[in-house]
């Protein structure tokens, strides 16, 4: 991701170390320091004071960037909302960690699930290629003037942040070919179209502001679509709102995020190869959530195992489960349905227990209560 | 695929083994994952690191837990971690040990036939003057799995080293010649 960063050459990045995003600020503050970049890398005392730094420089019209994980999100929680009720095209690096407590450094989706309704973009990444696809996507996905909204990609803290593997790097005049020159149609700097940013809104205008950003968020469906296609014509990978794996025939589906989606490409060809039909559909864009294409492509499974690697607290069903099924409930479509609660605080799933969940979810009938909908994977109870 | 488990303790180098293997795997055109097993990090404690390498693109991101190379840094560890978990009997033991593998079978219950031992601690000792046993161990790795180039894996790892330690040229050598004589003088019987 630091590499994507070096890349984008923000104008200006303002960040605060977390583990285990640390080390792409580390590195990317190497670049600065090398004269690699042109960026101005503020340094704050706070996530708080790194978010509200990024928005008044996005504010006064430069393209800008910042990284963070887990309790470093959560304290930018206040800001977050700011950004996106502004529209500004602020990009994210993020690493998803569980949140304290008990204190644990390791990944679930938790720090982005909590943030999940502040206006931001959401991209999950599968491996280190997708997320530093994904990053400069997303800069594109921001700045579109038909969204103008905050995005962030995640990647799975540890299992991928601090993990090596093989990334095909593309030619940096490619990269910033493809990003382009970032022209704000409005900036604070701008005394010929002066605007203004920050003031008070209240009964007579504030919903026609949110509702506004919610078309923003709607029409970043279709340029997400058009942004990760022309990316696939430019670098080879097309990229859309999930990915599918031996779904067309498939009777039950894992629906997965991040790193568990590449483990259970492993356990789709295992049950394959035992005459299971077995299939995966990733999902890589969270918010805006893809209700209609969800519920289109699962349209034939009779069998589905959602994978939540964060818990929300409805005492029904994670994240995940919760909004996919009410997909499914509006296209009409009733799968059984069983929603897994795994992973937390970095707990392995190893591609055999993937394997146990697609058995076990296509011998389900129809979930009679709470513990036959959910299930809590892995965990000593 | 082969999968590779590093045994160590904390400050003897299992992460960078794993990393410079897989770097070096990386460099020699293979698809490679490499990552340490993170918890409190302690001098002295036991630590894991692990290696995938395939020629295939690698989607799995679980932990290794069959193993078809298990390497221990510190024979110490023997007594402390189930250091041959998940290692079938066709697969490949080496240890850092002054000991031969027909001695150290004595001790360990594990009945594979590929049972190899190097003096690591002491080659480390005489080559780069600290008992780092790390990149002795790569060389005896590769002596014992043949999975790649010997000479690819020196001049990788000359490569690194050379970043790493700019004004300490005898670090490099002497990891050099470390990794040499493990690969020479690993036991097999």
């Amino acid at each position: 991701m630091a590499e994507a960063m070096r890349q984008i050459n923000p104008d200006v990045c303002a960040a605060y170390p977390i583990t285990p995003a640390t080390e792409i600020m580390q590195i990317f503050a190497g670049f600065v320091n090398d004269g690699m970049v042109k960026t101005e890398l503020i340094t704050v005392e706070s996530e708080h004071s790194a978010m509200s730094a990024c928005m008044g420089s996005a504010a006064a019209g430069a393209r800008t960037m910042t990284a963070t994980s887990s309790q470093g999100l959560a304290l930018m929680y206040e800001m977050l909302y700011i950004a996106a009720g502004y529209r500004l095209p602020i990009v994210m690096a993020e690493v998803n960690r569980a949140l304290s407590g008990p204190i644990n450094i390791h990944c679930d989706h938790s720090d982005t699930m909590g943030a999940r309704d502040t206006g931001w973009i959401q991209l999950f990444s599968e491996n280190a290629q997708e997320a530093y696809d994904n990053l400069i996507q997303a800069v594109r996905i921001a700045e579109h003037p038909d969204v103008l909204l905050p995005a962030w990609t995640s990647t799975d803290g540890f299992i991928i942040s601090h993990g090596m593997e093989n990334v095909h790097i593309y030619p940096d005049a490619e990269v910033q070919k493809f990003i382009g020159e970032y022209k704000p149609a409005f900036n604070l700097l701008d005394n010929s179209k002066p605007i203004t940013v920050g003031a008070a809104d209240l009964p007579d205008f504030y919903f026609e502001h949110r509702r506004a950003a919610y078309e923003g968020m709607r029409n970043a469906k279709q340029a997400i679509v058009e942004i990760g296609r022309e990316f696939g014509k430019t670098f080879g990978q097309t990229y859309g709102f999930f990915e599918e794996y031996h779904l067309q025939d498939a009777e039950v589906a894992l629906v997965a995020m991040g790193s568990t989606a590449g483990t259970a490409r492993v356990a789709i060809d295992n049950l394959r190869a035992r005459g299971l039909k077995a299939g995966l559909l990733k999902l890589r864009v969270f918010r805006p959530f893809p209700a209609e294409e969800l519920a289109a492509a699962l349209k034939h499974v009779s069998h589905i195992a959602v994978l939540d690697r964060s818990d929300g607290f409805n005492a029904q069903s994670g994240p995940l489960g919760t909004e996919l099924k009410a997909a499914l409930f509006d296209a009409g479509t009733r799968p059984k349905t069983v929603n897994y609660i795994y992973g937390l605080g970095g707990r392995d799933i190893h591609f055999t227990e993937l394997e146990q969940i697609a058995e076990q979810t296509l011998k389900a009938g129809e979930p009679k209560d709470l513990n036959s909908r959910v299930i809590y994977w892995g965990v000593r109870e | 695929m082969l999968e590779i488990r590093w045994h160590g303790r904390g400050g003897q180098g299992a992460k960078t083994a794993a990393l410079l293997l897989g770097e070096a795997a990386m460099q020699a055109g293979k698809h490679v994952q490499a990552f340490p097993e993170y918890g409190p990090e302690r001098m002295g404690a036991p630590v894991q690191s692990f290696d995938r390498i395939s020629d295939q693109p690698i989607t799995l991101h679980c932990s290794v837990t069959n193993p078809k190379a298990v390497v221990v840094l510190d024979p110490s560890l023997l007594d402390a971690v189930d250091v041959t978990a998940g290692l079938n009997e066709d697969g490949v033991l080496l240890i850092n040990t002054p000991k031969s593998p027909a001695e150290m079978r004595k001790s360990i219950p594990w009945k594979g036939k590929k049972l190899f031992t190097v003096d690591a601690s002491t080659i480390a000792l005489e080559t780069i003057k600290r008992n780092v046993p790390n990149t002795c161990m790569m060389g005896a790795l590769i002596k014992v799995t043949d999975f790649m180039d010997f000479n690819a894996l020196l001049e990788d790892t000359r490569n690194k080293l050379g970043k790493k330690f700019k004004n300490r040229p005898e670090i490099v050598e002497g990891n050099m010649n470390a990794i040499r004589r493990a690969y020479e003088e690993v036991k097999t019987q």
